[in-house]
């Protein structure tokens, strides 16, 4: 039985090693830019580190993908065409692409370079998946965050494209490769920008006995004293809705699929993703060890496989809103 | 080795408050500095020139203020509000160096506070996780 590909974040070299050292078999990096969605100020690979950072997971025979995963904007598409010349001059294992011209740009300039479909592509259903593998030839297709396991399975059945799914990180509203929701704040959105809540539009306001955060000048949330906060974005706001005040849209929540590998094992999903480029290289250290030790343990003991409370713990600390969940894949009403 | 769940007893605060602090935020400022010059902190000193910061050690009652101009980090002794304040107990600053804990965990569990102009916070965090310690003697003590 071959154990599912474990794919681990890095927003920077050290981040990178960390996954590596750690257990990944695969990690994903993106360019000081906006043509990946985790464009932050100070975060992401230029030439340099990106080549250092290959060279490190070659030599210790482990994989990296660049994600160049934003809608290119009209007028700027020589940028997002420069960042797959790029990758392919890199000569990373694959690129992770969400827009179809790109896609499109990529096999023609590049017919040797393996394409997986963002998961801000927005594939739900094979016909999807199978339609980008007629069309471009692609090898992988990372599942949005919506679908039951038993969905997932039926993808699987249907198309010989690898499939990879979330395992572990934050969760928004998840209607990825869609969401403009930032853009009613900021003016900016993840798909155009390659950031939902950006930085320069975040204010924390520390008041006598709350913690605000606004974004755009909108107030967003108040913590109370010691109560866990999240990431500053819309969707997980607080807002006054018919006289309750409460998460409207989505609370602050982390995935963590650990209870079911061993049916994501067995219905043969081919990789597991962890989010969180925009995280230290702390973060992908614990992580990226956490579920190593999970993911071997599964493949051994199959349905004798039990989350140990160690991991349970480890990965609870790191998750936003310290809450975590099986999110879609596990929906008992369906 | 894991930083233990210590903090400042109040009575040696009290006392820390009253001592100056310059001493202390003039050894951060050499160490930076020496960190940038050896090419082991990567900082684009253009983004941070002109930039006031506090660190707020929160249990110790000590505040090191500090700012940048286009070349290195020099004391800050003006008065007014910083750009930036980040403000935690010793022993978490010493986790989220040491790469023990990462910044977000702390926040989100309300014992790191940023303060101020938060992309300049961003920067001041992605800088300090892409210093790459294996390049340096510190490795060893940073957590794997």
């Amino acid at each position: 039985m071959t154990l599912p590909e474990l794919v681990c974040p890095a927003g920077s070299l050290p981040a990178l090693k960390a996954a590596v050292d750690n257990g990944a078999d695969t990690v994903y990096i993106g360019l000081k830019n906006d043509t990946n969605a985790r464009n932050f100020a100070g975060l992401n690979f230029d030439d340099k580190s990106a080549r250092s950072g290959i060279d490190y997971a070659r030599a210790r025979g482990r994989k990296v993908l660049m994600a160049i995963n934003t809608y290119a904007q009209g007028g700027n598409v020589s940028r997002w065409h420069r960042a797959i010349d790029e990758a392919a001059d890199l000569g990373v294992d694959a690129v992770i692409l969400a827009d179809l011209g790109l896609m499109d740009y990529a096999v023609r300039r590049h017919p040797d370079l393996r394409l997986h479909l963002s998961v801000q592509g927005s594939a739900t259903n094979y016909e999807a998946v199978n339609l980008a593998r007629e069309l471009f030839g692609i090898r992988r297709a990372v599942l949005p965050r919506v679908l039951t396991l038993d969905q997932v399975r039926h993808v699987i059945e249907h198309t010989d494209v690898e499939i990879e799914v979330f395992g572990f990180g934050s969760l928004c509203v998840m209607v990825e490769g869609r969401c403009l929701l930032s853009s009613y704040a900021t003016g900016e959105s993840p798909n155009t920008h390659g950031v939902c809540s950006p930085a320069k539009h975040v204010r924390w306001e520390h008041g006598e006995t709350s913690l605000d955060a606004r974004l755009g000048g909108v107030l967003i949330d108040q913590y109370g004293k010691d109560e866990p906060a999240g990431y500053p974005t819309l969707c997980k706001g607080r807002f006054a809705v018919q006289g309750d005040t409460y998460y409207a849209l989505e609370e602050p929540t982390s995935l963590n699929v650990m209870a079911m590998l061993p049916q994501i094992i067995d219905i043969g999903v081919a990789a597991i993703k962890v989010e969180g480029r925009q995280r230290s290289p702390a973060y992908v250290s614990q992580v990226t060890r956490t579920l190593r030790a999970a993911l071997d343990a599964a493949g051994r003991e199959a349905q004798r496989f039990s989350v140990r409370p160690a991991w349970q713990q480890e990965l609870g600390k790191l998750s936003e809103g310290q809450q975590q969940t099986l999110g879609a894949y596990n929906r008992p009403w369906k | 080795m894991r930083v233990p769940e210590l903090t400042v007893p109040t009575r040696l605060a009290r006392l820390l408050g009253r001592l100056p602090a310059t001493p202390p935020a003039w050894l951060l400022v050499t160490s930076l500095n020496q960190l940038v010059k050896r090419g082991v902190l990567p900082a684009d000193m253009e983004l941070l020139a002109e930039r006031r910061f506090e660190v707020r050690l929160v249990d110790a009652g000590v505040s090191l203020r500090f700012a940048a101009d286009s070349r290195r980090f020099i004391l800050d002794r003006q008065p007014g509000e910083p750009d930036l304040r980040l403000s935690a107990n010793v022993a978490d600053f010493a986790r989220m160096m040491l790469r023990e804990e990462d910044p977000d965990t702390l926040f989100f569990n309300r014992k790191l506070s940023i303060e101020g102009d938060t992309e300049l916070g961003l920067i001041v965090k992605n800088l300090l996780d892409s210093v790459d310690w294996h390049e340096t003697p510190l490795a060893r003590f940073m957590a794997s």
